[in-house]
């Protein structure tokens, strides 16, 4: 029987309770057995489209009649246009048009920091065209580098606009617990700036119409979130939002940090008014690094107590961010007081954007090496120490000693850290995390049977690389009996409904109660429509070896597409909606790491990692998998590898390509033993961002462990790692 | 980048004539893995390349007084190649070290010994530094974790190649063809630092060519490491690496060169350490004694002084595996 469920809708961008009518089923997931497609491997539909070529991104697409766009960009962190000719530039063949403010005399804050777009024929006019601007600059004195710009600070020289407010926290009377009895430790932790590096830059392709659609605007675009691009190029072009289009299907990654259309959209616009025509304008591998966001460098002082059982007790934060105003300290511990302090330091480099799982994997490491220098200092095996403070944490406790079983942490873990003899040492450490990853009610998802048995399933929302395709796909194919294969997911498009942006880790927990209820629903509609033809009342049949049979009586039955022939001409359409009871959100998960470090050169490998996560119901383990790969190997390049570097004197971007700017590669990728802590009955969870909170901190312990050196800012490179040793043992 | 003209030589002596007395008006490519980065980035910008097809100088030939590698010869072929692997495993241990196989299947040994600069200064056009015809290293009191350790000033580039150290050490000597013919220069007088010529790294002109790369054979008993770290394993230059060639009679060094990696604006030479081994079975202590010499003159920039450790290490394990 039908039963009455409030959910809560956004209208006008306003949250509102509203009752809806579903069937008896829907609110809970069958369990995991019993079904024939979801929670089991499949792989992705796209694979073979995307690994052909066949799939066509932003990038690629070419209009007829397209112009190439490029940008001139400030090239250091402050920097005085002196001198541009945008005459020189217009008499280059193939130039159409510039736009922008290209005015000598203009002050730039960033490097990378967008000037004008220039629109021509080709590629490579437009960057005759850039080139013949002739753009000639002055650098001027910059806040280059968080250290540096705090000694300044601590020195009293730097100029008040360097730091922002102060935000400050405090919680029980943490000064007296660091100043009484116990154990204590103190330092400064550091973190550095290291970027989302999509492989497709930002940017888009967009096409004005002709003709009778002169007032239309097509625009395919590389994004998070198709409806926000769609209300960006709405309000910038003020045409009508039902003659705006915006495509993403595919899209080369994002992070967290393509949301916005950003200047290269703005200019984008502008050039096709004045020419026209389509323009590409996509960020080239420099501009990509430089103006589309980061995950800001920290740096800590930080100190802490504990008593000699190992009950952390105080901990106190001084923080400082790289134009961020901070992160969140001290991470999941409990501390019984603290106080924290952080402050924004305004530095003449690129804004940090959202990046997977913001403000954790920095907040994490710094915390969990705290937590291990307590742990070492107070003589408990840091894992002990951390089963004590999680005792009463059943979840966590579980997930910990299945991530320890997995390493081996018991045969590995180095009772006297840097004590195994020879240059190449090895060692264990960990590290938790926590998230959230629920769904709400943004995506509905339309399912269509059609009279010849095909299957149609419609969502406005993008598939940032995470499987939302093939998970629709299977899901309605659950509920209809058929196989994922058998299922047309037709996704990116804003016209096929609204969407939710994907970031915080929401999209599948979105999508996958709505693709469940459209599927459902377009059943029940089908069963309704076929009762008749089997002699039996809806409810009486059910879906059974891929016919339709009357429940009890399998030989009365229609297959799938005899079935289907009854619709006539009367295709079925419904709109699944999001409801309760099919996601949650909040995660836990930890992840623990086997390092070999060869202490002569500083070398970090990795040799095995292991991620310990829960995320609910998982509807596709392939593609769960391989966000969690995914997420471990990014947190490995934060931990060992990635780091943006400026010039300390201009700010000026030195490291701007995919030679200098080191993302982990082939030889750099460990073992990695991905676990489940499985709870299907909480129902589907997103699990992108997780994954790559532990590596920084499991990896730096895993160091400590296996050499006595503690690493205290990330990454731990040659350099850090011998002139660390020097300083802490004295050698080297 | 700029529009060019590109020229195919049908073999060394037409793309000789087809190069010019000026930099910026012919540039000979190999494989073009460098170069095409350099004109995509505005870096250098001639009229014309001229370019040498890769079967013209594809070979290696085994002579009882030497081994000679023709210059367009692939960074591929030098891995695989068994007259190399038998030989002269260093070379191989170099080629393997270096880049990713896309590029070593494009690069060839000579464009490998004539690459240009990696420091970041050089390669991003915002920065006119000296090497581009500017009058400031900006490396000198920038970001310099990269850059040299030894022979600097006024530039502190490193040279990127990992052939370069390995051949050196080798005492190979080069080819070059010229508008008025042939000659044959040692490796040793091959390269130059800053302080003699600041714009280029070796003593090559507009219109030279280095056609072959001829490695004399080595007596019995020696042995020919090359070893490199890498902050990267996958694809990386060297943050330091040592090209070690020595003779050895019942374990005694009799002949030894060595030549450091990732360190100085050249190949750097490290006679001292060569001194000391001369004549001595090679323990871990006098391995230890001699790279300790061969850096007794680093002089670190700000953010390098982790490369004298880093160079020590890597030149002893480097002599120690060629005792092995």
């Amino acid at each position: 029987m039908p039963k009455k469920m409030k959910i809560t809708v956004v209208e006008n961008g306003f949250d509102k309770e509203v009752e809806i009518e579903v069937p008896d089923e829907a609110g809970s997931w069958p369990k995991p057995d019993t079904m024939r497609v979801v929670n089991k491997r499949e792989p992705r539909m796209d694979g073979f489209a995307k690994v052909t070529g066949h799939a066509k991104y932003a990038l690629d697409v070419r209009p007829p009649g397209m112009l190439w766009a490029k940008m001139l960009r400030a090239p250091y962190g402050k920097a005085r246009l002196k001198s541009i000719d945008t005459d020189a530039a217009s008499k280059i063949e193939g130039f159409k048009a510039i736009t922008g403010d290209p005015k000598a005399g203009r002050e730039f804050s960033f490097a990378g920091e967008p000037v004008c777009a220039v629109a021509a024929t080709s590629e490579e006019a437009a960057d005759d065209a850039l080139h013949a601007l002739n753009a000639q600059w002055e650098a001027l004195p910059a806040v280059t580098t968080l250290e540096k710009a705090l000694s300044d600070v601590k020195n009293g020289d730097a100029g008040k606009n360097i730091l922002g407010d102060p935000q400050k926290r405090e919680t029980g009377n943490a000064d007296a617990a660091l100043q009484g009895a116990g154990t204590k430790v103190e330092g400064r932790y550091q973190t550095s700036t290291v970027h989302h590096v999509c492989l497709e830059p930002h940017g888009q392709t967009i096409a004005p119409g002709t003709g009778a659609d002169s007032k239309k605007l097509t625009v395919w675009a590389t994004t998070q979130g198709i409806q926000g691009i769609h209300e960006q190029f709405v309000s910038t072009s003020k045409l009508k939002a039902s003659d705006v289009e915006v495509i993403c299907e595919y899209m080369g990654g994002g992070f967290g940090s393509k949301f916005s259309i950003g200047p290269e959209g703005r200019f984008a616009w502008e050039l096709s008014q004045q020419t026209g025509a389509p323009i590409k304008l996509l960020c080239d591998r420099k501009g990509e690094f430089q103006s589309q966001g980061n995950r800001p460098g920290y740096i800590a002082d930080i100190r802490a107590a504990a008593t000699p059982d190992g009950k952390i007790t105080a901990i106190d934060v001084d923080n400082y961010g790289a134009n961020s105003g901070g992160c969140a300290m001290p991470y999941v511990y409990k501390f019984d007081t603290s106080r924290t302090q952080q402050r924004e330091v305004r530095l003449n480099a690129g804004a940090p954007t959202a990046f997977r799982a913001p403000g954790h994997p920095e907040a994490s490491f710094m915390t969990e090496a705290v937590v291990d220098d307590l742990a070492y200092k107070v003589g408990l095996d840091p894992l002990e120490f951390r089963r004590k403070h999680f005792a009463n944490d059943k979840k966590r406790m579980r997930q910990m000693a299945a991530g320890a079983q997995a390493i081996g942490w018991e045969q590995k873990f180095q009772k006297q850290p840097g004590s195994m003899p020879g240059a190449k040492k090895r060692g264990v450490g960990m590290a938790v995390h926590a998230w959230g990853g629920g769904g709400g009610p943004s995506t509905p998802i339309t399912c269509k049977i059609h009279p010849d048995g095909s299957v149609e399933a419609l969502s406005g929302t993008q598939d940032l690389g995470t499987g939302t395709r093939t998970v629709i796909a299977m899901i309605v194919a659950e509920e209809l009996g058929l196989k994922p294969t058998d299922i047309t997911v037709e996704i990116g498009h804003r016209s096929y409904g609204n969407a939710g942006g994907s970031g915080g880790s929401t999209t599948c927990a979105s999508v996958s109660p709505a693709a469940f209820m459209a599927g459902l629903q377009a059943r029940l509609a089908l069963f309704n429509a076929v009762a008749p033809a089997l002699s039996a009342k809806p409810d009486e049949l059910e879906l059974r070896d891929g016919t339709i049979a009357v429940k009890g009586n399998p030989a009365r039955n229609l297959t799938w597409k005899q079935a289907t022939a009854k619709l006539g001409m009367n295709p079925i359409s419904s709109v699944g909606q999001w409801v309760p009871g099919l996601s949650s959100s909040g995660v836990a998960g930890c992840g623990f790491a086997e390092v070999e470090v060869d202490v002569e050169t500083g070398k970090v490998h990795v040799v095995r990692y292991v991620a310990v996560q829960d995320s609910g119901l998982v509807i596709n383990p392939t593609t769960w998998e391989s966000q969690i790969l995914g997420g471990v190997i990014q947190g490995l390049g934060y931990a060992t590898l990635e780091e943006r570097h400026l010039d300390p004197r201009d700010a000026g971007f030195l490291n701007a390509n995919l030679l200098d700017y080191k993302v982990p590669m082939s030889k750099e990728i460990p073992e990695i033993i991905v676990i489940n802590d499985p709870e299907p009955e909480r129902g589907v969870i997103g699990v992108g961002e997780p994954p790559i909170i532990s590596p920084g901190g499991a990896i730096a312990n895993a160091v400590y462990n296996a050499t006595g050196v503690r690493m205290r800012h990330l990454p731990i490179t040659p350099d850090k790692f011998l002139m660390a040793m020097r300083e802490q043992k004295g050698v080297a | 980048m700029k529009n060019f003209e590109y020229a195919s030589a049908r073999d060394t002596r037409q793309a000789v004539s087809f190069l010019g007395t000026d930099w910026n008006a012919a540039r000979i490519m190999g494989g073009g893995t460098d170069l095409l980065d350099e004109m995509k980035e505005r870096l250098v910008e001639p009229d014309r390349i001229v370019h040498l097809p890769m079967a013209a100088l594809d070979y290696i030939k085994s002579t009882p007084r030497a081994i000679v590698i023709g210059a367009t010869t692939t960074i591929a072929t030098l891995e695989t190649h068994p007259v190399i692997k038998q030989h002269l495993p260093g070379l191989a241990q170099a080629a393997t070290s270096l880049a990713t196989p896309q590029i070593r299947n494009m690069g060839t040994i000579g464009g490998n010994l004539c690459q240009r600069p990696r420091c970041w200064y050089y390669r991003n056009a915002e920065y006119p530094c000296l090497k581009k015809g500017g009058s400031t290293c900006y490396a000198k009191d920038g970001a310099n974790k990269y850059n040299a350790i030894l022979g600097g000033g006024p530039s502190y580039i490193v040279h990127p190649s990992d052939i370069a150290p390995m051949a050196l050490a080798l005492n190979a000597s080069v080819r070059i063809a010229g508008p008025k013919g042939e000659r044959l220069v040692p490796l040793d007088s091959f390269f130059t630092l800053p302080n003699k010529n600041i714009t280029r790294e070796n003593i090559l002109e507009p219109n030279e060519i280095v056609t072959e790369i001829i490695v004399p054979t080595l007596p019995v008993g020696s042995r020919s490491v090359y070893l490199k770290v890498k902050e990267r394993d996958t694809q990386d230059f060297a943050l330091a690496s040592a090209g070690v060639a020595v003779t050895l009679k019942n374990g005694v060094v009799q002949v030894a060169r060595i030549a450091l990696g990732g360190v100085a604006p050249i190949p750097w030479r490290a006679p001292e350490a060569e001194a000391i081994i001369k004549g001595h079975k090679l323990t871990p202590q006098l391995a230890q004694t001699a790279a300790e010499a061969a850096l007794k003159n680093a002089k670190p920039l700000n953010d390098n002084a982790y490369k004298v450790p880093l160079a020590i290490t890597t030149l002893r394990r480097a002599l120690l595996a060629a005792m092995a």
